[in-house]
């Protein structure tokens, strides 16, 4: 099935389930159902917790922290990744505030659903990825939607905690199916979970055997679908083998998967839409550095989009954005 | 003796939040002159080095604190913001765990994490940027609407953060889904340093009433006033009505933090005249009126020993 259908089941079940589930966000109530008709369906069968809001994202997000103070489970929906900035005072000052500075005498798991991502033309102000801004909020999750991690586990995991958490669902995942690893595969590719305690799995992909591999690849969302293909491809037509790692929480970062298969390959790639320079990947960088110094062959390699507004026009926005050819490049150049 | 009064809380001193069986005015009194007493003894311990981080002395506008939460009851949900020692000391009478906070010591109410502006206590909660906690508090009425409880959320601000936009996407929200919200917002004329005439346009309350919010303004210092009015609006919100806006012009005496004044003097002479105590004062006899004070006094300065000597 559909990612966008498995999401909204997802969201349907956790309704059922839990009574203090409720649903806030712009344009979600039926006949709509959301623009990305994720919550179709949602608010006829609970009317009174799911509610389409007004354009609003400040107040949105802030109720949702006062539901979550008083023991509900808000999650928000924001039409638009790039009308993030629009809660950002809520998420830093607030909802990731509560629980330290209260001395864990609240908590405030707010879950905030975002859309985001680029490639549909949709120009500067709804294409952006703009979760790097976020990935440094102490107290703050931040997970990626991928088509190898099952909402149902996903959303599990975040009404089972008490924290907030931001996730982003890129919007070209919502057609797509879900592929999650079953019998250690996803389609073709050998497939391994890292199921650290307390954390979301890790997936890591590779067309043969990782100890085989000599390049890691790390990416999230949408990015690491394209990343699946290109390695695939690669694999198959140049015996060029790299490892896959694409984990579902991106800050913070469970780093043990990515180590052990850098120790390996000695070589690290790192894969994301948003824009470079201060992101996920100059993260990564730093991080894996730091720890396997000795054992890098050459520096890791971030590659992410670049740095300036993402154009409406098709073949400009491919200029901007990283797709399938700039991750095969940086591939085959770390292979080399 | 009003029945409407909330009970001192467990644990807490007698002599600050009202002894049993006392006149009403005797118990507003008292608690008006412990919060005035409490933040004029934090001013004096700055003074001293004994705290650290700043402070927001509420000093005139005990009235409103008082007025309001004795209207409140178990259940009920208070949102303040940097200016909330008098609201948590109203509502709560804990002036130790308050004192404990502000000097940064493991008994504060926060473990010293929060200080002055940052705390949470049951019914309670403050924090210190503007605007943000009305759509928080609009949640915690959301959740009372859906709990189906009618426990009322009361959200204090001020005229300056009549600047913010989160505000009027919550009174929007609130006023859509009727949601049981009081906000109260205190005009002391001054936002830190900026008087309303360089920070507002237009009339204050037509921004409530806008979105269809029934504004209820009021230009006091007088706490029996204050009170009638405030049950009223209390009482209506619990009804489930929808939200509703206590507007309530006052004066803050003492300047925005520690030692930022350029205020007129003047102004500030007038303003004492007609300050909270003295308005109410006038109504006790002077032996009681002392006699409280004294009270206040000795159990204050045992909260401050006890604060000073704890971890």
């Amino acid at each position: 099935m559909i990612f966008a259908k498995e999401l909204g089941d997802t969201l349907r079940g956790a309704l059922g389930d839990d009574e203090r589930v409720v649903l806030l966000g712009e344009d979600i109530a039926d006949p709509y159902g959301g623009a990305f008709k994720v919550t179709r369906g949602l608010s006829t069968a609970f009317p009174q917790r799911v509610r389409t809001t007004p354009i609003s994202e400040g107040a949105i997000a802030g109720i949702s922290a006062g539901l979550a103070l008083a023991g509900y489970r808000p999650i928000a929906e924001v039409m638009f990744g790039d009308f993030l900035t629009l809660m950002f005072d809520q998420v830093v000052n607030h909802i990731a505030k509560y629980q330290k500075m209260y001395a864990e005498q609240a908590t405030c798991p707010v879950i905030i659903r975002a859309a985001t991502g680029g490639h549909r033309g949709y120009g500067p102000t709804h294409s952006q990825s703009l979760e790097k801004h976020f990935l440094g909020v102490p107290h703050l999750r931040v997970v990626a939607a991928s088509l190898y991690h099952d909402p149902r586990v996903v959303f599990a995991d975040f009404l089972g905690r008490d924290e907030p958490v931001l996730y982003v669902e890129h919007k070209l995942l919502y057609p797509q199916h879900l592929t999650p690893p079953v019998g250690g595969r996803v389609g073709d590719l050998i497939a391994t979970s890292d199921n650290a305690p307390g954390m979301l799995p890790t997936v890591r992909l590779s067309a043969v055997p990782a100890e085989d591999c000599t390049v890691t690849v790390l990416a999230y969302g949408y990015q690491a679908m394209l990343a699946a293909q290109v390695i695939e491809r690669l694999a198959i037509e140049e015996e060029i083998f790299a490892e896959l790692v694409v984990p579902a929480q991106i800050a913070p970062m469970d780093w043990a998967p990515v180590e052990r298969s850098v120790a390996v390959t000695g070589r690290l790639v790192t894969v994301e839409e948003g824009a470079d320079g201060w992101s996920w990947g100059s993260e990564a960088a730093s991080v894996i550095s730091r720890r396997l110094f000795g054992k890098l062959r050459q520096p890791v390699d971030v590659v992410a989009s670049e740095p300036t507004i993402i154009p409406s026009s098709k073949p400009k926005e491919a200029d901007v954005l990283v797709g399938s050819a700039r991750i095969e490049a940086a591939v085959r150049a770390a292979a080399r | 003796m009003s029945t409407a009064l909330a009970p001192a809380q467990d644990g807490t001193d007698e002599r600050l939040t009202g002894i049993p069986g006392e006149p009403l005015a005797h118990r507003r009194y008292r608690r008006m002159r412990f919060i005035r007493r409490f933040e004029e003894t934090l001013l004096q311990l700055f003074e001293e080095g004994a705290l650290n981080g700043t402070t927001h002395a509420c000093i005139g506008q005990e009235a409103d604190a008082v007025a309001v939460t004795e209207h409140l009851v178990e259940g009920d949900h208070i949102f303040s913001n940097h200016r909330c020692h008098g609201h948590y000391l109203a509502h709560s009478g804990d002036a130790l765990g308050l004192m404990a906070e502000i000097m940064g010591k493991e008994a504060g109410v926060c473990r010293g994490l929060g200080g002055s502006q940052h705390i949470c206590a049951p019914g309670f909660k403050s924090n210190g940027v503007q605007g943000g906690i009305v759509p928080n508090a609009a949640g915690i009425a959301l959740a009372n609407q859906l709990s189906g409880n009618d426990a009322v959320s009361v959200v204090f601000i001020g005229d300056g953060t009549l600047g913010e936009g989160v505000v009027y996407e919550t009174l929007n929200m609130a006023a859509l889904w009727k949601l049981p919200l009081l906000v109260v917002c205190e005009d002391n004329r001054w936002a830190q340093s900026t008087p309303i005439a360089a920070n507002l346009a237009g009339d204050m309350a037509s921004r409530f009433a806008a979105f269809g919010v029934p504004v209820r303004e009021v230009d006091s210092t007088d706490v029996e006033e204050l009170s009638g009015i405030a049950g009223e609006e209390v009482a209506a919100v619990r009804s489930g009505a929808g939200p509703r806006v206590l507007l309530i012009h006052t004066y803050r005496l003492c300047h925005h933090s520690k030692s930022d004044d350029e205020r007129p003097e003047q102004e500030i002479a007038e303003r004492w005249l007609v300050e909270p105590l003295l308005v109410h004062g006038r109504r006790l006899d002077e032996s009681d009126r002392k006699r409280i004070e004294d009270e206040v006094e000795t159990a204050l300065s045992e909260v401050v020993a006890t604060a000073r000597a704890s971890a």
